[in-house]
């Protein structure tokens, strides 16, 4: 059994903010037409000088406490110093802790569901590049090359773990734990296209670590570490080294592949920024952030399971999809009944929504509100309707948004609770299924054969209770009508 | 009456406010004086006519309207080309930028244009403002108009020259390591390095940020005061600017106890050393306490200075890789690999010198022993010299070890040329403002005095030059030219 090393080093955008980390251009930079979200700041022009964005400051802040970070009294910028052409001043404003801590967060554990701890070695504030848009071919074949600096000067959030993971499943586990804290904590809408990129640095049996960039969906990290330990563990089983080497994911092909040896030697002369004077931050901002933090996934579990008596299966559920968590607490706030909603949200809610999670805002776009889910639960819960027809109920609410008590209205849904009305239906099971009748009046158990067939006949409208009744009374005196 | 070229800018103020003259033919005079000395002078890289003239005829519609025409009106001001102009070409004198026209005001230039202020184009510097005589200009060198054999000073030289030579009523100049200092005692003018953080640097091109700011050089301490509070203030888009208040005209003298820098007095030529012990004669004349003093950390200050500025530069210079702005390249030799090293073969011999150092002095291995000693060495001095302003208001000292010198005296030795620098560089690395004040010739050649104070004690050293220069009368036009 080889032993595997996989740290990571992740970037999030911080959606959350308006204007990008030194200038007062748009934070959200996507579906704009090329440069033309820029100006002389984070276009780096001659002359021009970075205003740091304190709210920037504060979702860092945020991110760094809920991933069990310290955060120091003092912070400050450092230079990365490199040439790249999405790079507009040819260097990067970002954090450095190699000559005294500098960055926003240090020192961080964040648990795996198994209680197993990954150390988070630092987290830092820092600007994101230009895209560059390489002609077709990729970037293997360099005939033009087109920069738009949109996105240059964006905030990101860089999150550096320490080589704790021993497999794919780990990190998997770790960045959909990640995705749910940033996105509790708003800073990061991670389904946005290009707001988290991953690299990873694989090692196996001790060998040398290989880091493999540009990984730029969570979804495709666990392919890429997968794709890597198979390369290492051939490599290694040739009995050959493995070079110490950075490679870049393709997610087209699936593969890795050997970045040039140029991007391989940098060295990046840190030095620190000279147009941000050192930021303090002090204890209280610390403090009153806490104070005003939003609430963290693993809190929210535990109120769930306190405040509103959920299971810890169901509250996991919820918990899991932020949107859905907060679609139940806005039914909650309707009609206060938990359980019941948390049942309809988590089964036959979840199963009819299950094809559109992956688009972002998908709660927002349903026709079905908190008002629809909080009437039915009120039908069921007034025993205007049984759970088999709220079934039926929800699904046409889906997909026409009328609010349930129309569809009953309109459908004849409602629970049938008349005796005389029942008890036809049961005099009519009784006459079709003679030999179920004669093997009930023996062995108990096979009542509830005929209890299913009474539903069924009233399409499940019976109140089940009279049902039960009529069909046990009826075995027991054959004449009664 | 003086001749309209030869006013004061109070003066210019006060005429036009009185009637005495148009804005129009206070510009056409000086056009005039630009016409006649700039052959043999060569202050300007661009000089923008039309637009002084525009400038000024709106001027002179509002004074027919009796609307507000600001505290300069009418002050024409050559502004050193490394400061941004929006709409008119800012070279830094480098090739590099040779096509580069800023599209926003720097802070200063915003102010000055809302008080009135009329811009009549860009004046020389040492490429990127680095160097003491302007033969590092990629354009041509300006001529020192108290002697055209002789070199103005540098970097800002062209600021310098210009004022001395009436081509325009004041100048704005920068200052890393006595760049506004060294012209203004070469050219027998008034200049002033202000407390780091007082003006806004932001449009500034960056040479070393943390030790540069923008000052003013003019013909006489009132001049001084008025520009230097146009200019002042906290600045929203600085992030290292620091509100202040103004400074008043002395209308009374104080008592100050001021310090003679015995290494810099000794470190002298000789005529200059005796002209700065007459002027600490005036000094006790007028009542001021005066004592010599010692810096021992002084001999750090060069080293320190040359090593922090160059690191500064190289990380600043970066962006200059002609992909957004910059100078005509033929569209043909784009080549991704080799574009960056040829682009940037255009820049000078001393750029590239000063690129190479401060790449070394903060790559691994040295950021140590260089970078990082140089800071502490800052500090050292810095600490040293806030002790001895507990004890004296003032520390005086010759602006420059040495009268002008002619042209390609010591452009060919670097460290000859750096040398030059040692009295200036002290009140970048410190922070403080220092003034250099005309106090005399020797064999025609200009002779000035540095006076430092502490941080924001701008007032005294105002104090202290308003009544030196009272007290000595200094010959202001050259007779030269």
């Amino acid at each position: 059994m080889s032993m595997v090393m996989i740290g990571l080093e992740i970037h999030a955008q911080i959606t959350a903010l308006n204007s990008k980390l030194f200038c007062s251009c748009r934070g959200n930079y996507r579906e704009l037409r090329p440069n033309s979200n820029i100006c002389e700041i984070c276009c780096g022009l001659p002359g021009s000088l970075p205003i740091i964005n304190q709210k920037a400051i504060e979702y860092s802040t945020m991110t760094s406490i809920a991933l069990g970070c310290k955060v120091p009294d003092k912070i400050m910028f450092y230079r990365k110093n490199y040439f790249y052409p999405d790079l507009p001043k040819n260097f990067q404003i970002t954090q450095y802790n190699v000559y005294g801590i500098s960055s926003i967060g240090i020192d961080g554990k964040y648990e795996l569901d198994d209680a197993k701890q990954i150390r988070i070695s630092r987290i830092q504030l820092e600007e994101d590049p230009g895209r560059i848009v390489y002609s077709e071919g990729g970037m293997n074949v360099r005939n033009t090359a087109l920069i738009d600096y949109n996105r240059a000067g964006v905030a990101l959030i860089e999150i550096v773990t320490e080589p704790d993971f021993t497999g794919p499943k780990e990190v998997r586990q770790f960045l959909n734990k990640l995705s749910l804290t940033l996105e509790h904590l708003g800073v990061c809408d991670t389904l946005l296209e290009g707001s988290v990129r991953c690299d990873v640095n694989v090692s196996m049996n001790g060998g040398n670590k290989v880091e493999i960039k540009n990984i730029n969906s969570f979804k495709e990290v666990e392919k890429a570490i997968n794709y890597e330990i198979t390369r290492q563990s051939s490599v290694y089983n040739r009995n050959l080294n493995i070079q110490l080497e950075t490679r870049h994911w393709d997610d087209k092909k699936k593969i890795t592949f050997k970045a040039r040896s140029k991007e391989e030697e940098h060295d990046y002369r840190y030095f620190p920024e000279p147009d941000i004077p050192v930021i303090v931050l002090g204890s209280d901002f610390v403090t009153n952030l806490k104070q005003r933090m939003p609430e963290l996934p693993n809190q929210r579990f535990e109120r769930f399971i306190l405040k509103y008596k959920l299971s810890e299966h169901t509250s996991n559920i919820l918990i899991n999809d932020k949107k859905l968590a907060d679609f139940f607490e806005s039914t909650l706030k309707i009609h206060f009944s938990p359980t019941e909603i948390a049942n309809i949200l988590v089964t036959d809610f979840k199963s009819l929504i299950e094809d559109d999670t992956e688009s972002t805002d998908y709660l927002k776009n349903l026709k079905v509100k908190p008002e629809h889910i909080a009437e039915l639960v009120k039908l069921i819960e007034g025993n205007k309707i049984s759970r088999i027809t709220a079934k039926d109920i929800l699904v046409k609410i889906f997909e026409s948004g009328k609010l349930p008590s129309e569809v009953v209205n309109s459908s004849n849904s409602y629970k049938i609770a008349d005796e005389k009305t029942i008890m036809d239906a049961v005099q009519s099971v009784f006459d079709t299924e003679k030999a179920a009748v004669e093997d009930a009046k023996k062995n108990r158990e096979a009542i509830n054969f005929l209890l299913g067939k009474v539903m069924k006949l009233t399409k499940g409208r019976a109140d089940p209770k009279i049902a039960i009744r009529l069909i046990n009374s009826k075995l027991s005196d054959p004449e009664k009508q | 009456m003086t001749k309209l070229d030869d006013l004061l800018a109070y003066e210019v103020v006060e005429g036009l406010t009185e009637g005495q003259f148009t804005a129009e033919e206070y510009v056409i005079s000086i056009l005039k004086r630009i016409e006649e000395v700039e052959p043999k002078v060569h202050s300007f890289i661009t000089l923008d006519t039309e637009g002084a003239l525009s400038s000024a005829k709106i001027i002179d519609k509002k004074i027919r309207e009796k609307e507000d025409i600001g505290q300069l009106a009418g002050v024409t001001v050559g502004i050193k080309d490394n400061i941004s102009t929006q709409g008119i070409r800012t070279t830094c004198a480098s090739k590099i930028l040779e096509n580069y026209v800023p599209t926003y005001d720097a802070t200063v230039i915003r102010n000055l244009k809302e008080n009135g202020a009329i811009l009549l184009g860009k004046l020389n510097l040492d490429e990127f403002g680095m160097g003491s005589t302007t033969e590092y200009s990629r354009y041509h060198p300006t001529h020192n108009p108290w002697n055209l054999d002789y070199v103005p000073g540098g970097s800002s030289g062209g600021s310098g020259a210009a004022v001395a030579a009436g081509e325009c009523t004041v100048a704005l100049g920068s200052d890393t390591g006595g760049s506004i200092r060294c012209p203004s005692s070469f050219c027998s003018v008034v200049g002033l390095k202000p407390t780091y953080g007082r003006v806004s640097r932001s449009g500034l091109i960056s040479y070393a940020n943390s030790l540069e700011q923008i000052g003013p050089i003019c013909r006489s301490v009132k001049d001084l005061i008025m520009m230097l509070n146009i200019i002042s203030g906290k600045d929203a888009m600085d992030n290292t600017s620091i509100p202040s208040s103004p400074i008043t005209v002395p209308n009374k003298s104080k008592k100050l106890n001021v310090a003679v820098i015995k290494e810099l007095v000794t470190g002298s030529d000789q005529e200059v050393a005796k002209s700065v012990f007459s002027a600490s004669e005036k000094f006790q004349e007028i009542g001021f306490s005066c004592e010599e003093v010692s810096i021992k950390n002084l001999h750090y200050a060069l080293p320190s200075y040359y090593t922090l500025a160059s690191a500064e530069a190289s990380s600043n210079l970066a962006r200059y890789d002609n992909i957004r702005y910059g100078f005509d390249y033929p569209i043909g030799e784009y080549n991704w690999d080799t574009y960056f090293s040829n682009v940037r073969e255009n820049f000078g011999e001393e750029v590239k010198r000063r690129i190479l150092i401060g790449s070394y002095v903060l790559s691994s291995g040295y950021y140590g022993k260089y970078y990082l000693k140089a800071r502490r060495l800052r500090s050292l001095l810095r600490l040293e010299l806030l002790t001895l302003f507990k004890k004296y208001d003032l520390l005086i000292g010759p602006t420059m070890p040495i009268l002008p010198f002619k042209f390609g005296e010591k452009i060919d030795d670097p460290i000859k040329m750096y040398l030059v620098d040692v009295n200036t560089v002290i009140a970048n690395l410190a922070g403080i403002p220092a003034i250099s004040l005309p106090i005399g010739f020797s064999n025609g050649l200009p002779i000035g005095l540095q006076i430092m104070a502490a941080p924001f004690e701008e007032q005294k050293l105002i104090d202290a030059s308003y009544e030196l220069e009272k007290v000595i009368h200094i010959q202001r036009r050259p007779n030269s030219i």
